[in-house]
């Protein structure tokens, strides 16, 4: 194959990959996401995702909020009650568990806060909440 | 001849001596005060001035002065392994020129009475003996009164207040909203009977003198309470008072039962006299300010109406708008404010979360007037702007937490937002 083929696949190869990784949320996806945070988050985390001091956690390009989505999906489903530091501070108050969302909904609204409050990450999908939900029903029946 | 040379060297010696001496001793008092330009950030009722003490200490919870004038602050975390901040003004202007930091214990509460400092940690509480100037005579060696207090992260700060009596009080903060089954969780239901108030969920009688006392060698003074930050003894009225921090989250776990409106108001912040044996209604009961009834809670059947056996638990004597968060409590005894100040109350509310989305409130310090032991008015806003314009937990300036008086009848505000510390005087 000639080299110039070959650079323009990987040329090509690369864009496809990296739009994906950047692919902008949809304004529908966002507004879906924004409805099930104004609902079930806004009140402890506040309108601004900056939290409250000693009690609730900011969502403010933390490692919790950008990096592992598993972890993350596994907080809205089983809620956490520990003493984490973030960011070099610790926050008091219990997080409920919120496994009543459906699939649908924790995806939207994980969505919505890794591309909002100053945040930008990959969107979450119902599929991989899904996976999240079923292995922590099965360690939970061992 | 020579005797003459004897008498002026004697003089010569003698004024010499007085001179070094004077020099030796700390500067000579500054009369005039070192009031901030803009006292601070906070804006102050007509005839009051504010001195900025220190600044930048960090989370700056409760603070108590000495009778000559130190301020002692007690610090949610440790700083370089220290919990207590002492702040000296050398010179008399307000400022601090010296400030030093021991006590290797975070913390809420802190109290100076009779020749001790009282300081606690968020499960127990110390005290360090002091000389004849209120200073401790040993920062290393403090004595462990209290231990073994139940810490479960939720509400854990101790706060503490002492009485004539050799007694001190400590608030047990529930680690709960509203003793449900599964805390702050949609559906759950209350714990009937609640199994917290054993062991918290109220305030604590122990004795000032007594080394490594557990919860078996105190008291429960007073149950059904959530939780207290603001807490303080009365001389005049020789009472315990209190403000607790109301519940939560009305709206998010019963949108059938409370909209936003009404969840922000809701439940009032109440003010408590606290007698042995006072039952306040939490997790129960709360007090309804609109109703001016204490009515039951939905986690056990309440409706917002029904009152069924909140009937008979003790009403708050105040009751403030929901969500405020009272975190500091001062009855003013001294005389450099103007009179109708005089055993009244101070109240410094930190500022609210749980109003969201609806607008926060609060982040401001109130003063209520007293009479015999009561309020005998409305409360009025006596320092504000305390946010800077920012009326959120997480972007307010500064959170006002504790309030102290000084011996000269000064008022002493702490911010645990960062840490500033305003000393306020009627210069009038």
């Amino acid at each position: 194959m000639k080299r110039i083929h070959i650079i323009f696949s990987l040329v090509v190869i690369t864009t496809v990959l990296l739009s994906a990784q950047t692919k902008p949320v949809s304004k529908e996806r966002m507004a879906a996401g924004k409805k099930v945070y104004d609902t079930y988050c806004l009140t402890c985390h506040q309108a601004d995702g900056t939290g409250v001091p000693r009690l609730n956690p900011p969502l403010v390009k933390t490692d919790f909020v950008l990096g592992d989505k598993k972890r993350l999906i596994g907080i809205i489903l089983k809620g956490m009650d520990e003493q984490v530091e973030i960011d070099g501070n610790y926050y008091n108050n219990v997080m409920a568990s919120h496994d009543f969302l459906s699939d649908q909904e924790v995806a939207d609204v994980l969505t919505f806060i890794r591309n909002s409050f100053g945040n930008k990450a990959g969107a979450v999908s119902p599929a991989e909440v899904k996976a999240v939900r079923a292995a922590l029903n099965k360690a939970s029946k061992r | 001849m020579s005797m003459k040379y004897l008498i002026v060297f004697a003089l010569a010696v003698f004024i010499a001596a007085a001179a070094f001496k004077s020099a030796s001793l700390s500067p000579a008092p500054v009369a005039t005060p070192a009031f901030a330009e803009d006292n601070g950030g906070i804006t102050l009722p007509e005839g009051f001035r504010a001195v900025v003490v220190a600044d930048s200490l960090g989370a700056a919870r409760h603070i108590a002065v000495s009778k000559t004038g130190d301020v002692y602050v007690k610090m949610e975390r440790v700083r370089d392994g220290r919990g207590i901040v002492r702040l000296h003004d050398a010179n008399g202007d307000g400022v601090a020129d010296q400030i030093s930091a021991f006590g290797p214990f975070s913390g809420t509460g802190i109290a100076i009475k009779n020749g001790y400092l009282y300081a606690s940690s968020n499960s127990e509480v110390f005290r360090y003996k002091l000389n004849d100037r209120e200073e401790p005579i040993n920062t290393e060696q403090p004595e462990k009164i209290i231990t073994g207090l139940i810490d479960r992260r939720e509400h854990n700060s101790k706060s503490i207040a002492l009485d004539d009596a050799g007694n001190i009080y400590v608030n047990i903060g529930a680690p709960s909203n509203a003793c449900q089954i599964r805390n702050r969780t949609k559906g759950s239901p209350g714990q009937d009977p609640c199994p917290l108030l054993d062991s918290v969920g109220g305030i604590w009688q122990f004795r000032t003198d007594k080394l490594n006392q557990t919860y078996k060698d105190g008291e429960r003074y007073a149950t059904g309470i959530r939780n207290i930050v603001a807490l303080a003894w009365n001389n005049t009225a020789n009472d315990l008072y209190a403000v607790q921090h109301g519940r939560d989250q009305l709206n998010n776990l019963y949108p059938e039962l409370y909209n936003e409106e009404q969840s922000a108001e809701l439940p009032a912040e109440e003010m408590f006299r606290v007698k042995k044996g006072s039952d306040f209604g939490w997790p129960y009961c709360y007090y309804d300010h609109l109703q001016k009834q204490k009515v039951l809670m939905p986690e056990y059947g309440g409706d917002g109406k029904k009152v069924e056996r909140c009937a008979d638990k003790q009403k708050p004597i105040y009751a403030f708008p929901g969500h405020w968060g009272p975190n500091g409590l001062l009855f003013y005894t001294g005389t450099q404010f103007p009179e109708k100040y005089r055993n009244g109350a101070f109240i410094a509310f930190h500022g609210s979360w749980n109003r969201a989305p609806r607008p926060q409130a609060g982040y401001f310090v109130v003063f209520l007037p007293f009479k015999n032991g009561m309020p005998s008015g409305d409360y009025e806003i006596f320092a504000d702007n305390f946010a800077g314009g920012n009326l959120d937990p997480g972007k307010a300036r500064f959170r006002p937490c504790g309030l102290a008086q000084g011996p000269d009848g000064s008022l002493y505000i702490s911010d645990d937002q960062k840490g500033r510390i305003w000393k306020v005087m009627y210069t009038q």
